[in-house]
């Protein structure tokens, strides 16, 4: 089994100079560098706010706050991860203050440990994914994910998804290392186990779970 | 190898960030444990199902009215600080 590869391999020469560019002042550097990430920072911002309209405004908003303090950004770390830093910011405060009556936090899951020990240990069929069709599929995986503690879900999202390293996800959720690699982890398994009810091989006679259905 | 501990070093097996000693170990471990072959291989498929899903995609019209947006907002900032 080959290791999985990141999706993440921008030419970074060429991004520092478009990023001293806009520090410069030339608004069209800074326009190829949202070319370059606005549909990371939507998705981004979607899993956290969990709503398209606020998911927008986060994107202004990300990147008006980047431009705006492109001063402060010195090159130690990847544009992109300290963009993402911002985004997540940006993403927990709208919901902040869309749900004031719940504190929101990528913190909150830490004390309520979900056992991460495999239950479902049938193999899958062949192609999950074709037993659906887009919009189940589509469904399927929404719900699945977003019943991922916040916490968990984020490093799942910029690990797995937007393929930032380890070291990245830490900076830009500002977790130690450690705790990215364990939620990263629980995260992975408990997305596991839960898609099996969709995904597992069945015998004659018995169907798979469909997304209408209440999960056990 | 015990199954939890392949399931300690999941994370950085399917991350290619194990040294060889370890990964012997761990496919060796795979090569008789149905179950833990199970679980290495399906959430190797979960991440690959979510890798390429296309959740949240942004939609071109929608990305054009946001970047242009956020392009003029730069343009204002930018001749905001020039006069100050």
């Amino acid at each position: 089994m080959s290791a999985i590869e990141t999706n993440v391999s921008e030419p970074v020469s060429d991004e520092l100079k478009l990023v001293q560019a806009a520090k410069g002042g030339d608004v069209s550097a800074f326009e190829q560098l949202v070319r370059r990430y606005d549909r990371n920072v939507f998705r981004i911002a979607q899993h956290i706010t969990q709503n398209r309209e606020d998911a927008e405004d986060v994107v202004q908003e990300a990147f008006l706050k980047a431009y705006n303090n492109l001063q402060g950004f010195q090159g130690q770390s990847k544009f992109y991860t300290w963009l993402v830093r911002i985004a997540v910011n940006e993403a927990l405060m709208k919901l902040r203050r869309r749900r004031p009556e719940r504190m929101v936090s990528l913190d909150e899951d830490v004390k309520t440990e979900e056992d991460s020990v495999p239950r479902e240990v049938a193999d899958w069929s062949p192609n999950p994914e074709q037993q659906y069709n887009q919009a189940e599929l589509r469904e399927i995986l929404t719900k699945t994910i977003q019943g991922l503690p916040p916490g968990f879900r984020m490093v799942f999202v910029l690990r797995d998804v937007e393929g930032l390293s380890t070291e990245e996800t830490a900076e830009a959720l500002n977790l130690s290392i450690p705790a990215v690699k364990s939620r990263l982890l629980r995260a992975r398994l408990q997305l596991r186990e839960r898609l099996s009810r969709y995904f597992q091989k069945r015998g004659n006679g018995s169907n798979n779970a469909k997304p209408g259905d209440d999960q056990a | 190898m015990k199954c939890s501990d392949f399931l300690q070093e999941l994370t950085n097996y399917l991350d290619g960030a194990l040294d060889d000693r370890t990964k012997t170990e761990l496919e060796g471990h795979l090569a008789w444990c149905h179950n833990c072959y199970v679980v290495c291989d399906t959430t190797k498929k979960t991440i690959e199902i979510y890798r390429d899903s296309t959740l949240y995609e942004l939609p071109e019209d929608l990305r054009t009215r946001l970047r242009s947006a956020i392009v003029s907002k730069c343009k204002s900032h930018k001749s905001d600080v020039e006069k100050a």
